[in-house]
C-alpha cells in the first residue's frame, strides 16, 4: 500500500477525532504488525489491522470510511493484549465503527435477518452484534 | 456459605444448561446461591469509546443491586457478562470523573464506586472450595476423557479483567483434572471463535470457529469445555453445518464446564439439560458410561 502525503490526504482533524473517540494515540504505532498476526478475522478484512493503523496515522479519513476491517473485527482483544506499543487497537476499531454508526447508518439490518436466525441465536450474540453494528 | 449470583439473559433460556448445572453443583458442594434482585441485561459488550457512558449504566445498575444486598462478591458464569460487569466495575473504581457522572445520572440509585468484587465462577470455586477438596467430592470420575479448555476471549482479555493471562489455562485445567479428566493442550485454545460476527456469516461458514475445531480434533481432543454461550453456539451448535460444508473433518462435542462438573459430582443429568447441547455431547458421555450411576 502506497500512501501519499499531501494536503488532501493528511487530515490532522481526523487523527485528533479518532484519538479522542478511542482514547488512544494512533501515532504510537510502529507498524510491527503484531496485531495483524494475532487477528483471527484478518483473512476477512480488506485491510489488516496494521494497515488500518497506518491509515489512521495519516488521517486518511475517506479511505477509512470505505474499508471493512472494523466491521469484521470481533473485539477479541488479542491485538490489544499483544501490541508492544501498548495501543488498545480494539478501541481504535470501535471508534472507527462509531464514526459511521453515529451518522445513523447501520452496517447490518436487523429487519433483514430471518426469524429463524433470530430465534436460534443466543441473546448475547444479538445484543453484542447490534451494539457493534447498528446505530 | 452463601454467594450472590448474576445470571444474565442467555442463561435463563438458550444456555440454561450452563446455569442449571452450575447452580446444582455449588449446592451439592454446600454453597447457597442467591440470585440478585431485579437484575438487567449487562449489555453483553463493554463500550469501548471514551465518550460513551450511557452503556455503562446497565452493568453498573447490576453492581448496585449486589451492593444493596450487602454482597462483597458477585459471582457470574457467562464469560461475556463477567467481562462486561468486571470492566464496568473497574471503571467505577478507577475513573473518578466518569464515576461521578454515572452516579449523578443514576440519581435514583445509591452511589457506587466499585465496592463489589466481580468474580467468575471458576475463580470462586478455586478459591472457596479448591481443587483438592473438589476431588474428594467426585462421584463419577471422568477418567479417560480428553478435554480441551476453551476459555474464549472475554474470560482472558483484556489483561485487567482476565481471570488469568492469555495463554494460561490453570483454572479450568485444575477443575477438569480434579474431575478426573485428562486436559489436552491445542494450538487454537486462545483464538477467538468469531463472537458476534456470526450475525453476518452464513451458517457453518465461520472460519474462526472451524479453525478452532480442526485444531482441537487434530490434538486428539474428544470434548471441549467452555464457559461462554456464544462460544458454545459458534463451536457447538454450528458443527453440523460445518461438517456439511466440509469446513471441519470431524465433530468435537462441546460442553459447558459446569455440565462436566455436575456429571462428575453425580448430579441428576436432567439438571444438565443436555438437550440444549449438540446431540453428540450426550452421546459421548453415555458412551463413556459417566451417566450410568445417576
Ligand atoms: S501491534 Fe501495535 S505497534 Fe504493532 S502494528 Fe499493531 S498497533 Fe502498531
Ligand atoms: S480485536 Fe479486532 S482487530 Fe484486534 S485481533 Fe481481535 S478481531 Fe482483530
Amino acid at each position: 500500500m502506497t500512501l501519499r502525503i499531501n494536503d488532501r490526504t493528511l487530515s490532522r482533524e481526523s487523527i485528533k477525532n479518532l484519538n479522542e473517540l478511542s482514547g488512544e494515540n494512533v501515532k504510537l504505532c510502529m507498524q510491527c504488525a503484531t496485531c495483524t498476526g494475532m487477528c483471527p478475522m484478518a483473512a476477512e478484512m480488506d485491510y489488516s489491522p496494521r494497515k488500518v493503523m497506518h491509515m489512521a496515522q495519516f488521517g486518511l479519513q475517506s479511505k477509512l470510511e470505505e474499508i471493512n476491517t472494523y466491521w469484521k473485527c470481533a473485539s477479541c482483544h488479542a491485538c490489544t493484549v499483544k501490541c508492544p506499543r501498548g495501543i488498545d487497537i480494539a478501541k481504535v476499531m470501535e471508534a472507527l465503527r462509531q464514526q459511521t454508526l453515529r451518522t445513523n447508518t447501520n452496517y447490518i439490518e436487523p429487519s433483514e435477518m430471518s426469524a429463524e436466525t433470530i430465534a436460534e441465536l443466543p441473546q448475547i450474540a444479538l445484543v453484542a452484534g447490534f451494539r457493534k453494528m447498528t446505530s | 456459605m452463601k454467594i450472590s449470583y448474576y445470571p444474565g439473559c442467555t442463561l435463563k433460556t438458550k444456555a440454561n444448561n450452563l446455569e442449571k448445572a452450575a447452580v446444582a453443583s455449588l449446592e451439592a458442594l454446600g454453597i447457597e446461591v442467591e440470585e440478585i434482585d431485579r437484575w438487567n441485561c449487562c449489555g453483553a459488550v463493554y463500550s469501548l469509546t471514551a465518550d460513551d457512558l450511557i452503556h455503562h449504566v446497565g452493568p453498573v445498575r447490576n453492581l448496585i443491586r449486589a451492593k444493596e444486598m450487602g454482597a462483597d462478591k458477585l459471582v457470574t458464569l457467562c464469560s461475556m457478562c463477567y467481562n462486561t460487569l468486571a470492566r464496568a466495575n473497574q471503571l467505577m473504581k478507577d475513573d473518578e470523573v466518569k464515576r461521578d457522572t454515572i452516579n449523578r445520572f443514576m440519581d435514583d440509585e445509591i452511589d457506587y464506586s466499585g465496592e463489589v468484587e466481580v468474580v467468575h465462577y471458576l475463580t470462586y470455586l478455586q478459591e472457596q472450595v479448591g481443587w483438592d477438596k473438589l476431588r474428594e467430592q467426585v462421584k463419577v470420575p471422568l477418567t479417560g476423557l480428553k478435554v480441551g479448555t476453551y476459555y474464549g476471549c472475554t474470560l482472558q482479555r483484556p489483561a485487567e479483567v482476565g481471570i488469568e493471562p492469555m495463554g494460561s489455562y490453570t483454572q479450568m485445567t485444575g477443575l477438569l483434572e480434579a474431575l478426573g479428566a485428562t486436559v489436552v493442550p491445542f494450538n487454537a485454545a486462545d483464538k477467538c471463535c468469531g463472537s458476534y460476527q456470526v450475525l453476518g456469516a452464513a451458517p457453518g461458514e465461520n472460519s474462526a470457529a472451524s479453525a478452532i475445531l480442526n485444531s482441537a480434533a487434530g490434538a486428539g481432543i474428544e470434548a471441549l469445555a467452555t464457559s461462554c454461550p456464544l462460544c458454545e453456539y459458534n463451536l457447538g451448535k454450528q458443527q453440523q453445518q460445518m461438517l456439511e460444508k466440509q469446513a471441519i473433518e470431524q465433530g468435537v462435542p462441546t460442553f459447558y464446564f459446569s455440565q462436566l462438573l455436575a456429571v462428575a459430582l453425580g448430579i441428576d443429568p436432567e439438571l444438565c439439560r443436555f438437550e440444549l447441547n449438540d446431540g453428540q455431547s450426550l452421546e459421548l458421555l453415555k458412551s463413556k458410561n459417566y451417566l450410568a450411576a445417576a
